[in-house]
């Protein structure tokens, strides 16, 4: 059915002004009801409607503003005496007292109060009411448990231009602070009005900094003074060594001379264990270790190239990165490089060539961390590239034992100062590694991203149960370990003796192996000289083809080694064994 | 007086009885077996504390009234007697 109606207008009249008037309502179309129509409706059943069951939600996101907040304390004197007696007056005092003491008043209410009271001593005395009958029980628990960690606090750094956190030292008594030097490491690149300040935090109270420290150049290293709490020393970005007494504020109380300072960033301090107290080393990238005395910084005390040709030579030094000196050893102590090789030297040698006593080298980059373990002193783990190593003294051509290539690169790494066996690593995608090579080798006890930022440092408490964080965007984070984390295990020091034996063994059965092939092949290639000029005629070109080709093979090798070990590794899931995959194992049957 | 006398001396015979304080209703103590600086400190906090306690069971119910106050605590049991004008501090150590 169609219903059309037609208006009809002059073309000239289009667009006019419209000029509305009334007029009765005409009828234009008048459609009868239709019953036939009615018989085709379809009532429509079931009804299909949709509707949802669950709540409406939305996401919003507030950002408050961060409070700064400040404590202060209020003395309160003893006082609600009247107004004629004067406290501190003794005579004033008791003759009040006295006086008081005659009332009758006081006399009857005493005499009431004491029998209360002396029937709730007698309560007390007569059964303990809180007495705990389930005492054994719970001590049993809890050694069981995952190991884990929580955060306590996050201490930021207060200026609007974020440094890094390069360093972290604890106070020596009790703990209760944590000193943090700032500074930003990307060379060259420090942006303008870069504060310079470094803090000491007291760890209840992230909101303010108890001590800003202000030196010349912005501090790379701050470190307490294990024999004066008061003292820290520090090292600066251009080279200078600052030290300061916390008693007298944040200014130093003196900088060593420029000229006699080092060239780099001095990148680790450490203290002596001198009779004084007051002697420390430093180490920098520009191949140097300077011992200084606090009392008199105008000049080191002694001086040490890291030049491992014995020469003495400082264009030929390498750039020391970290140190580690070990207080029960007072005349050794170690340098990591940025060039990835492990000096250990002798402070007391006779001649300065002496005093370089061996090389370490197995790293690919540079080392970030060296440190003794604190239970077995002829062990040491470094950490640099991708890996952490762990050494024997005994073994001086290739470490003990590793951890896998990590897929982000490592910045700091410690043991725990209570267990030989556990050891702590950070990297630059944020996470903390916790290893325990009794309990897993190949894979870190606990994984933990600690912030989204790279993590730069990271230094253990002395009972191992807090670890402060560095990161790169400034923030310091404290730790706290679960008890199983810091606690000596059962058997432990055992195992960790047999672990280290094993290791050092069979590190030196394959140097003399590798002794002895290298032995044979020099015997066959003085026979086979000859054919060795031949193959040296082979052109550049060739080789270079060759060694490509070498390169990818070994890629690809270890790209489906790597699926393989996936695929593995579900399928092992799938069965619910609980066999881990001894890598190690594989490369002793490599070798 | 020798009855007051002969009161607090029974108490302080009792089993594990550290300390006795007698404060008045300004919060000064008039009787102590302890030390002066201990005292006042005892006995200006333990005064503000068993008034908040006495204000809170009569906001309660206003026909009420505190008559005792133990606090325990991991060292000692600190009991509050208290009344109109006077308090009766007592600390014990109960499991002595």
């Amino acid at each position: 059915m169609e219903i059309v109606y037609i208006y009809t207008r002059k073309r000239s009249e289009f667009g006019r002004q419209c000029n509305f008037s009334d007029r009765p309502a005409e009828l234009h179309v008048d459609i009868l009801p239709d019953p036939a129509q009615a018989l085709n409706f379809i009532e429509r059943n079931p009804c299909d409607t949709a509707s949802q069951c669950s709540q409406d939600m939305s996401e919003h996101e507030v950002n408050t503003e961060r409070f700064e907040m400040e404590s202060r304390g209020i003395n309160h004197v003893e006082g609600g005496w009247p107004k004629d007696i004067n406290p501190h007056e003794v005579e004033q005092t008791i003759r009040y007292r006295k006086k008081v003491e005659k009332e009758e008043n006081y006399v009857n209410t005493i005499v009431q109060l004491g029998s209360v009271m002396e029937h709730c001593i007698k309560q007390n005395n007569a059964i303990n009411i809180y007495e705990e009958y389930f005492d054994e029980d719970t001590a049993v628990e809890g050694t069981d448990e995952a190991p884990s960690a929580k955060t306590i606090n996050i201490f930021r750094d207060p200026h609007e231009i974020k440094r890094t956190a390069t360093h972290l030292s604890w106070h020596p008594d009790r703990s209760k602070k944590l000193a943090v030097a700032y500074s930003s490491l990307e060379f060259q690149r420090a942006p303008k009005n870069m504060s310079y300040d470094s803090y000491i935090w007291d760890i209840e109270n992230p909101n303010k900094p108890e001590l800003a420290v202000k030196p010349a150049s912005p501090l790379i290293c701050l470190e307490y003074n294990p024999k004066d709490s008061h003292v820290l020393a520090g090292g600066c970005y251009n080279g200078q060594l600052t030290y300061w007494d916390t008693r007298k504020g944040g200014q130093p109380v003196e900088l060593s001379s420029i000229e006699h300072s080092h060239r780099d960033p001095v990148y680790k301090v450490i203290w002596l264990q001198s009779k004084t107290g007051t002697d420390c080393f430093s180490v920098s990238t520009d191949g140097q270790v300077l011992w200084w005395d606090i009392r008199k910084m105008s000049e080191p005390t002694e001086t040490l190239i890291l030049d491992i040709s014995k020469k003495g030579d400082l264009s030929n030094a390498l750039g020391g990165i970290s140190l580690e000196f070990e207080p029960t050893m007072p005349t050794k102590f170690m340098v990591g490089t940025e060039q990835g090789i492990l000096i250990s030297c002798n402070r007391k040698a006779k001649t300065t060539a002496d005093k370089i006593v061996c090389t370490y080298g197995g790293h690919h980059g540079p080392i970030y961390a060296l440190q003794r373990n604190p239970f077995f002193l002829k062990n040491f783990i470094s950490v640099g590239d991708w890996t952490a190593r762990i050494w024997s003294e005994d073994s001086r051509d290739s470490s003990v034992m590793w951890t896998k290539y990590q897929m982000a690169y490592m910045t700091d790494g410690c043991w725990s100062p209570t267990r030989p066996t556990v050891f702590f690593t950070s990297k630059m995608d944020g996470t903390l590694d916790v290893w325990d090579f009794v309990f897993k080798q190949n894979d870190p006890a606990l994984n933990l991203k600690v912030c989204d930022d790279p993590l730069y440092s990271i230094r253990i408490q002395d009972n191992g149960r807090f670890m402060g964080c560095g990161a790169k965007n400034g923030t310091a984070t404290l730790l706290e370990f679960s008890s199983g984390l810091y606690t000596l295990q059962r058997n432990e020091k055992n195992l960790a003796t047999s672990m280290f034996e094993r290791e050092t063994k069979r590190e030196k059965i394959l140097e003399s192996r590798h002794r002895e092939m290298r032995l044979k092949e020099r015997g066959k290639s003085e026979q086979g000289r000859e054919s060795d000029t031949r193959e040296k005629s082979l052109n550049e070109g060739e080789l270079i083809v060759m060694a490509e080709n070498d390169f990818f093979e070994t890629l690809e090798a270890e790209m489906s080694k790597r699926e393989q070990e996936i695929a593995n590794k579900k399928e092992m899931e799938q069965k619910g064994k609980k066999d881990y995959f001894d890598e190690k194992e594989e490369d002793e049957l490599k070798d | 007086m020798a009855e007051v006398e002969e009161t607090l001396k029974r108490i302080q015979s009792h089993k594990g009885v550290v300390g006795l304080i007698v404060v008045n209703a300004e919060g000064i103590p008039i009787r102590t077996t302890l030390d002066n600086s201990t005292t006042v400190q005892y006995a200006g906090l333990l005064h503000q504390l068993s008034m908040k306690a006495r204000s809170t069971v009569r906001d309660i119910d206003p026909q009420n009234d505190l008559t005792f106050l133990r606090i325990r605590s991991k060292k000692h049991e600190i009991m509050v007697a208290p009344d109109r004008e006077y308090l009766l501090i007592v600390i014990q150590n109960p499991s002595e």
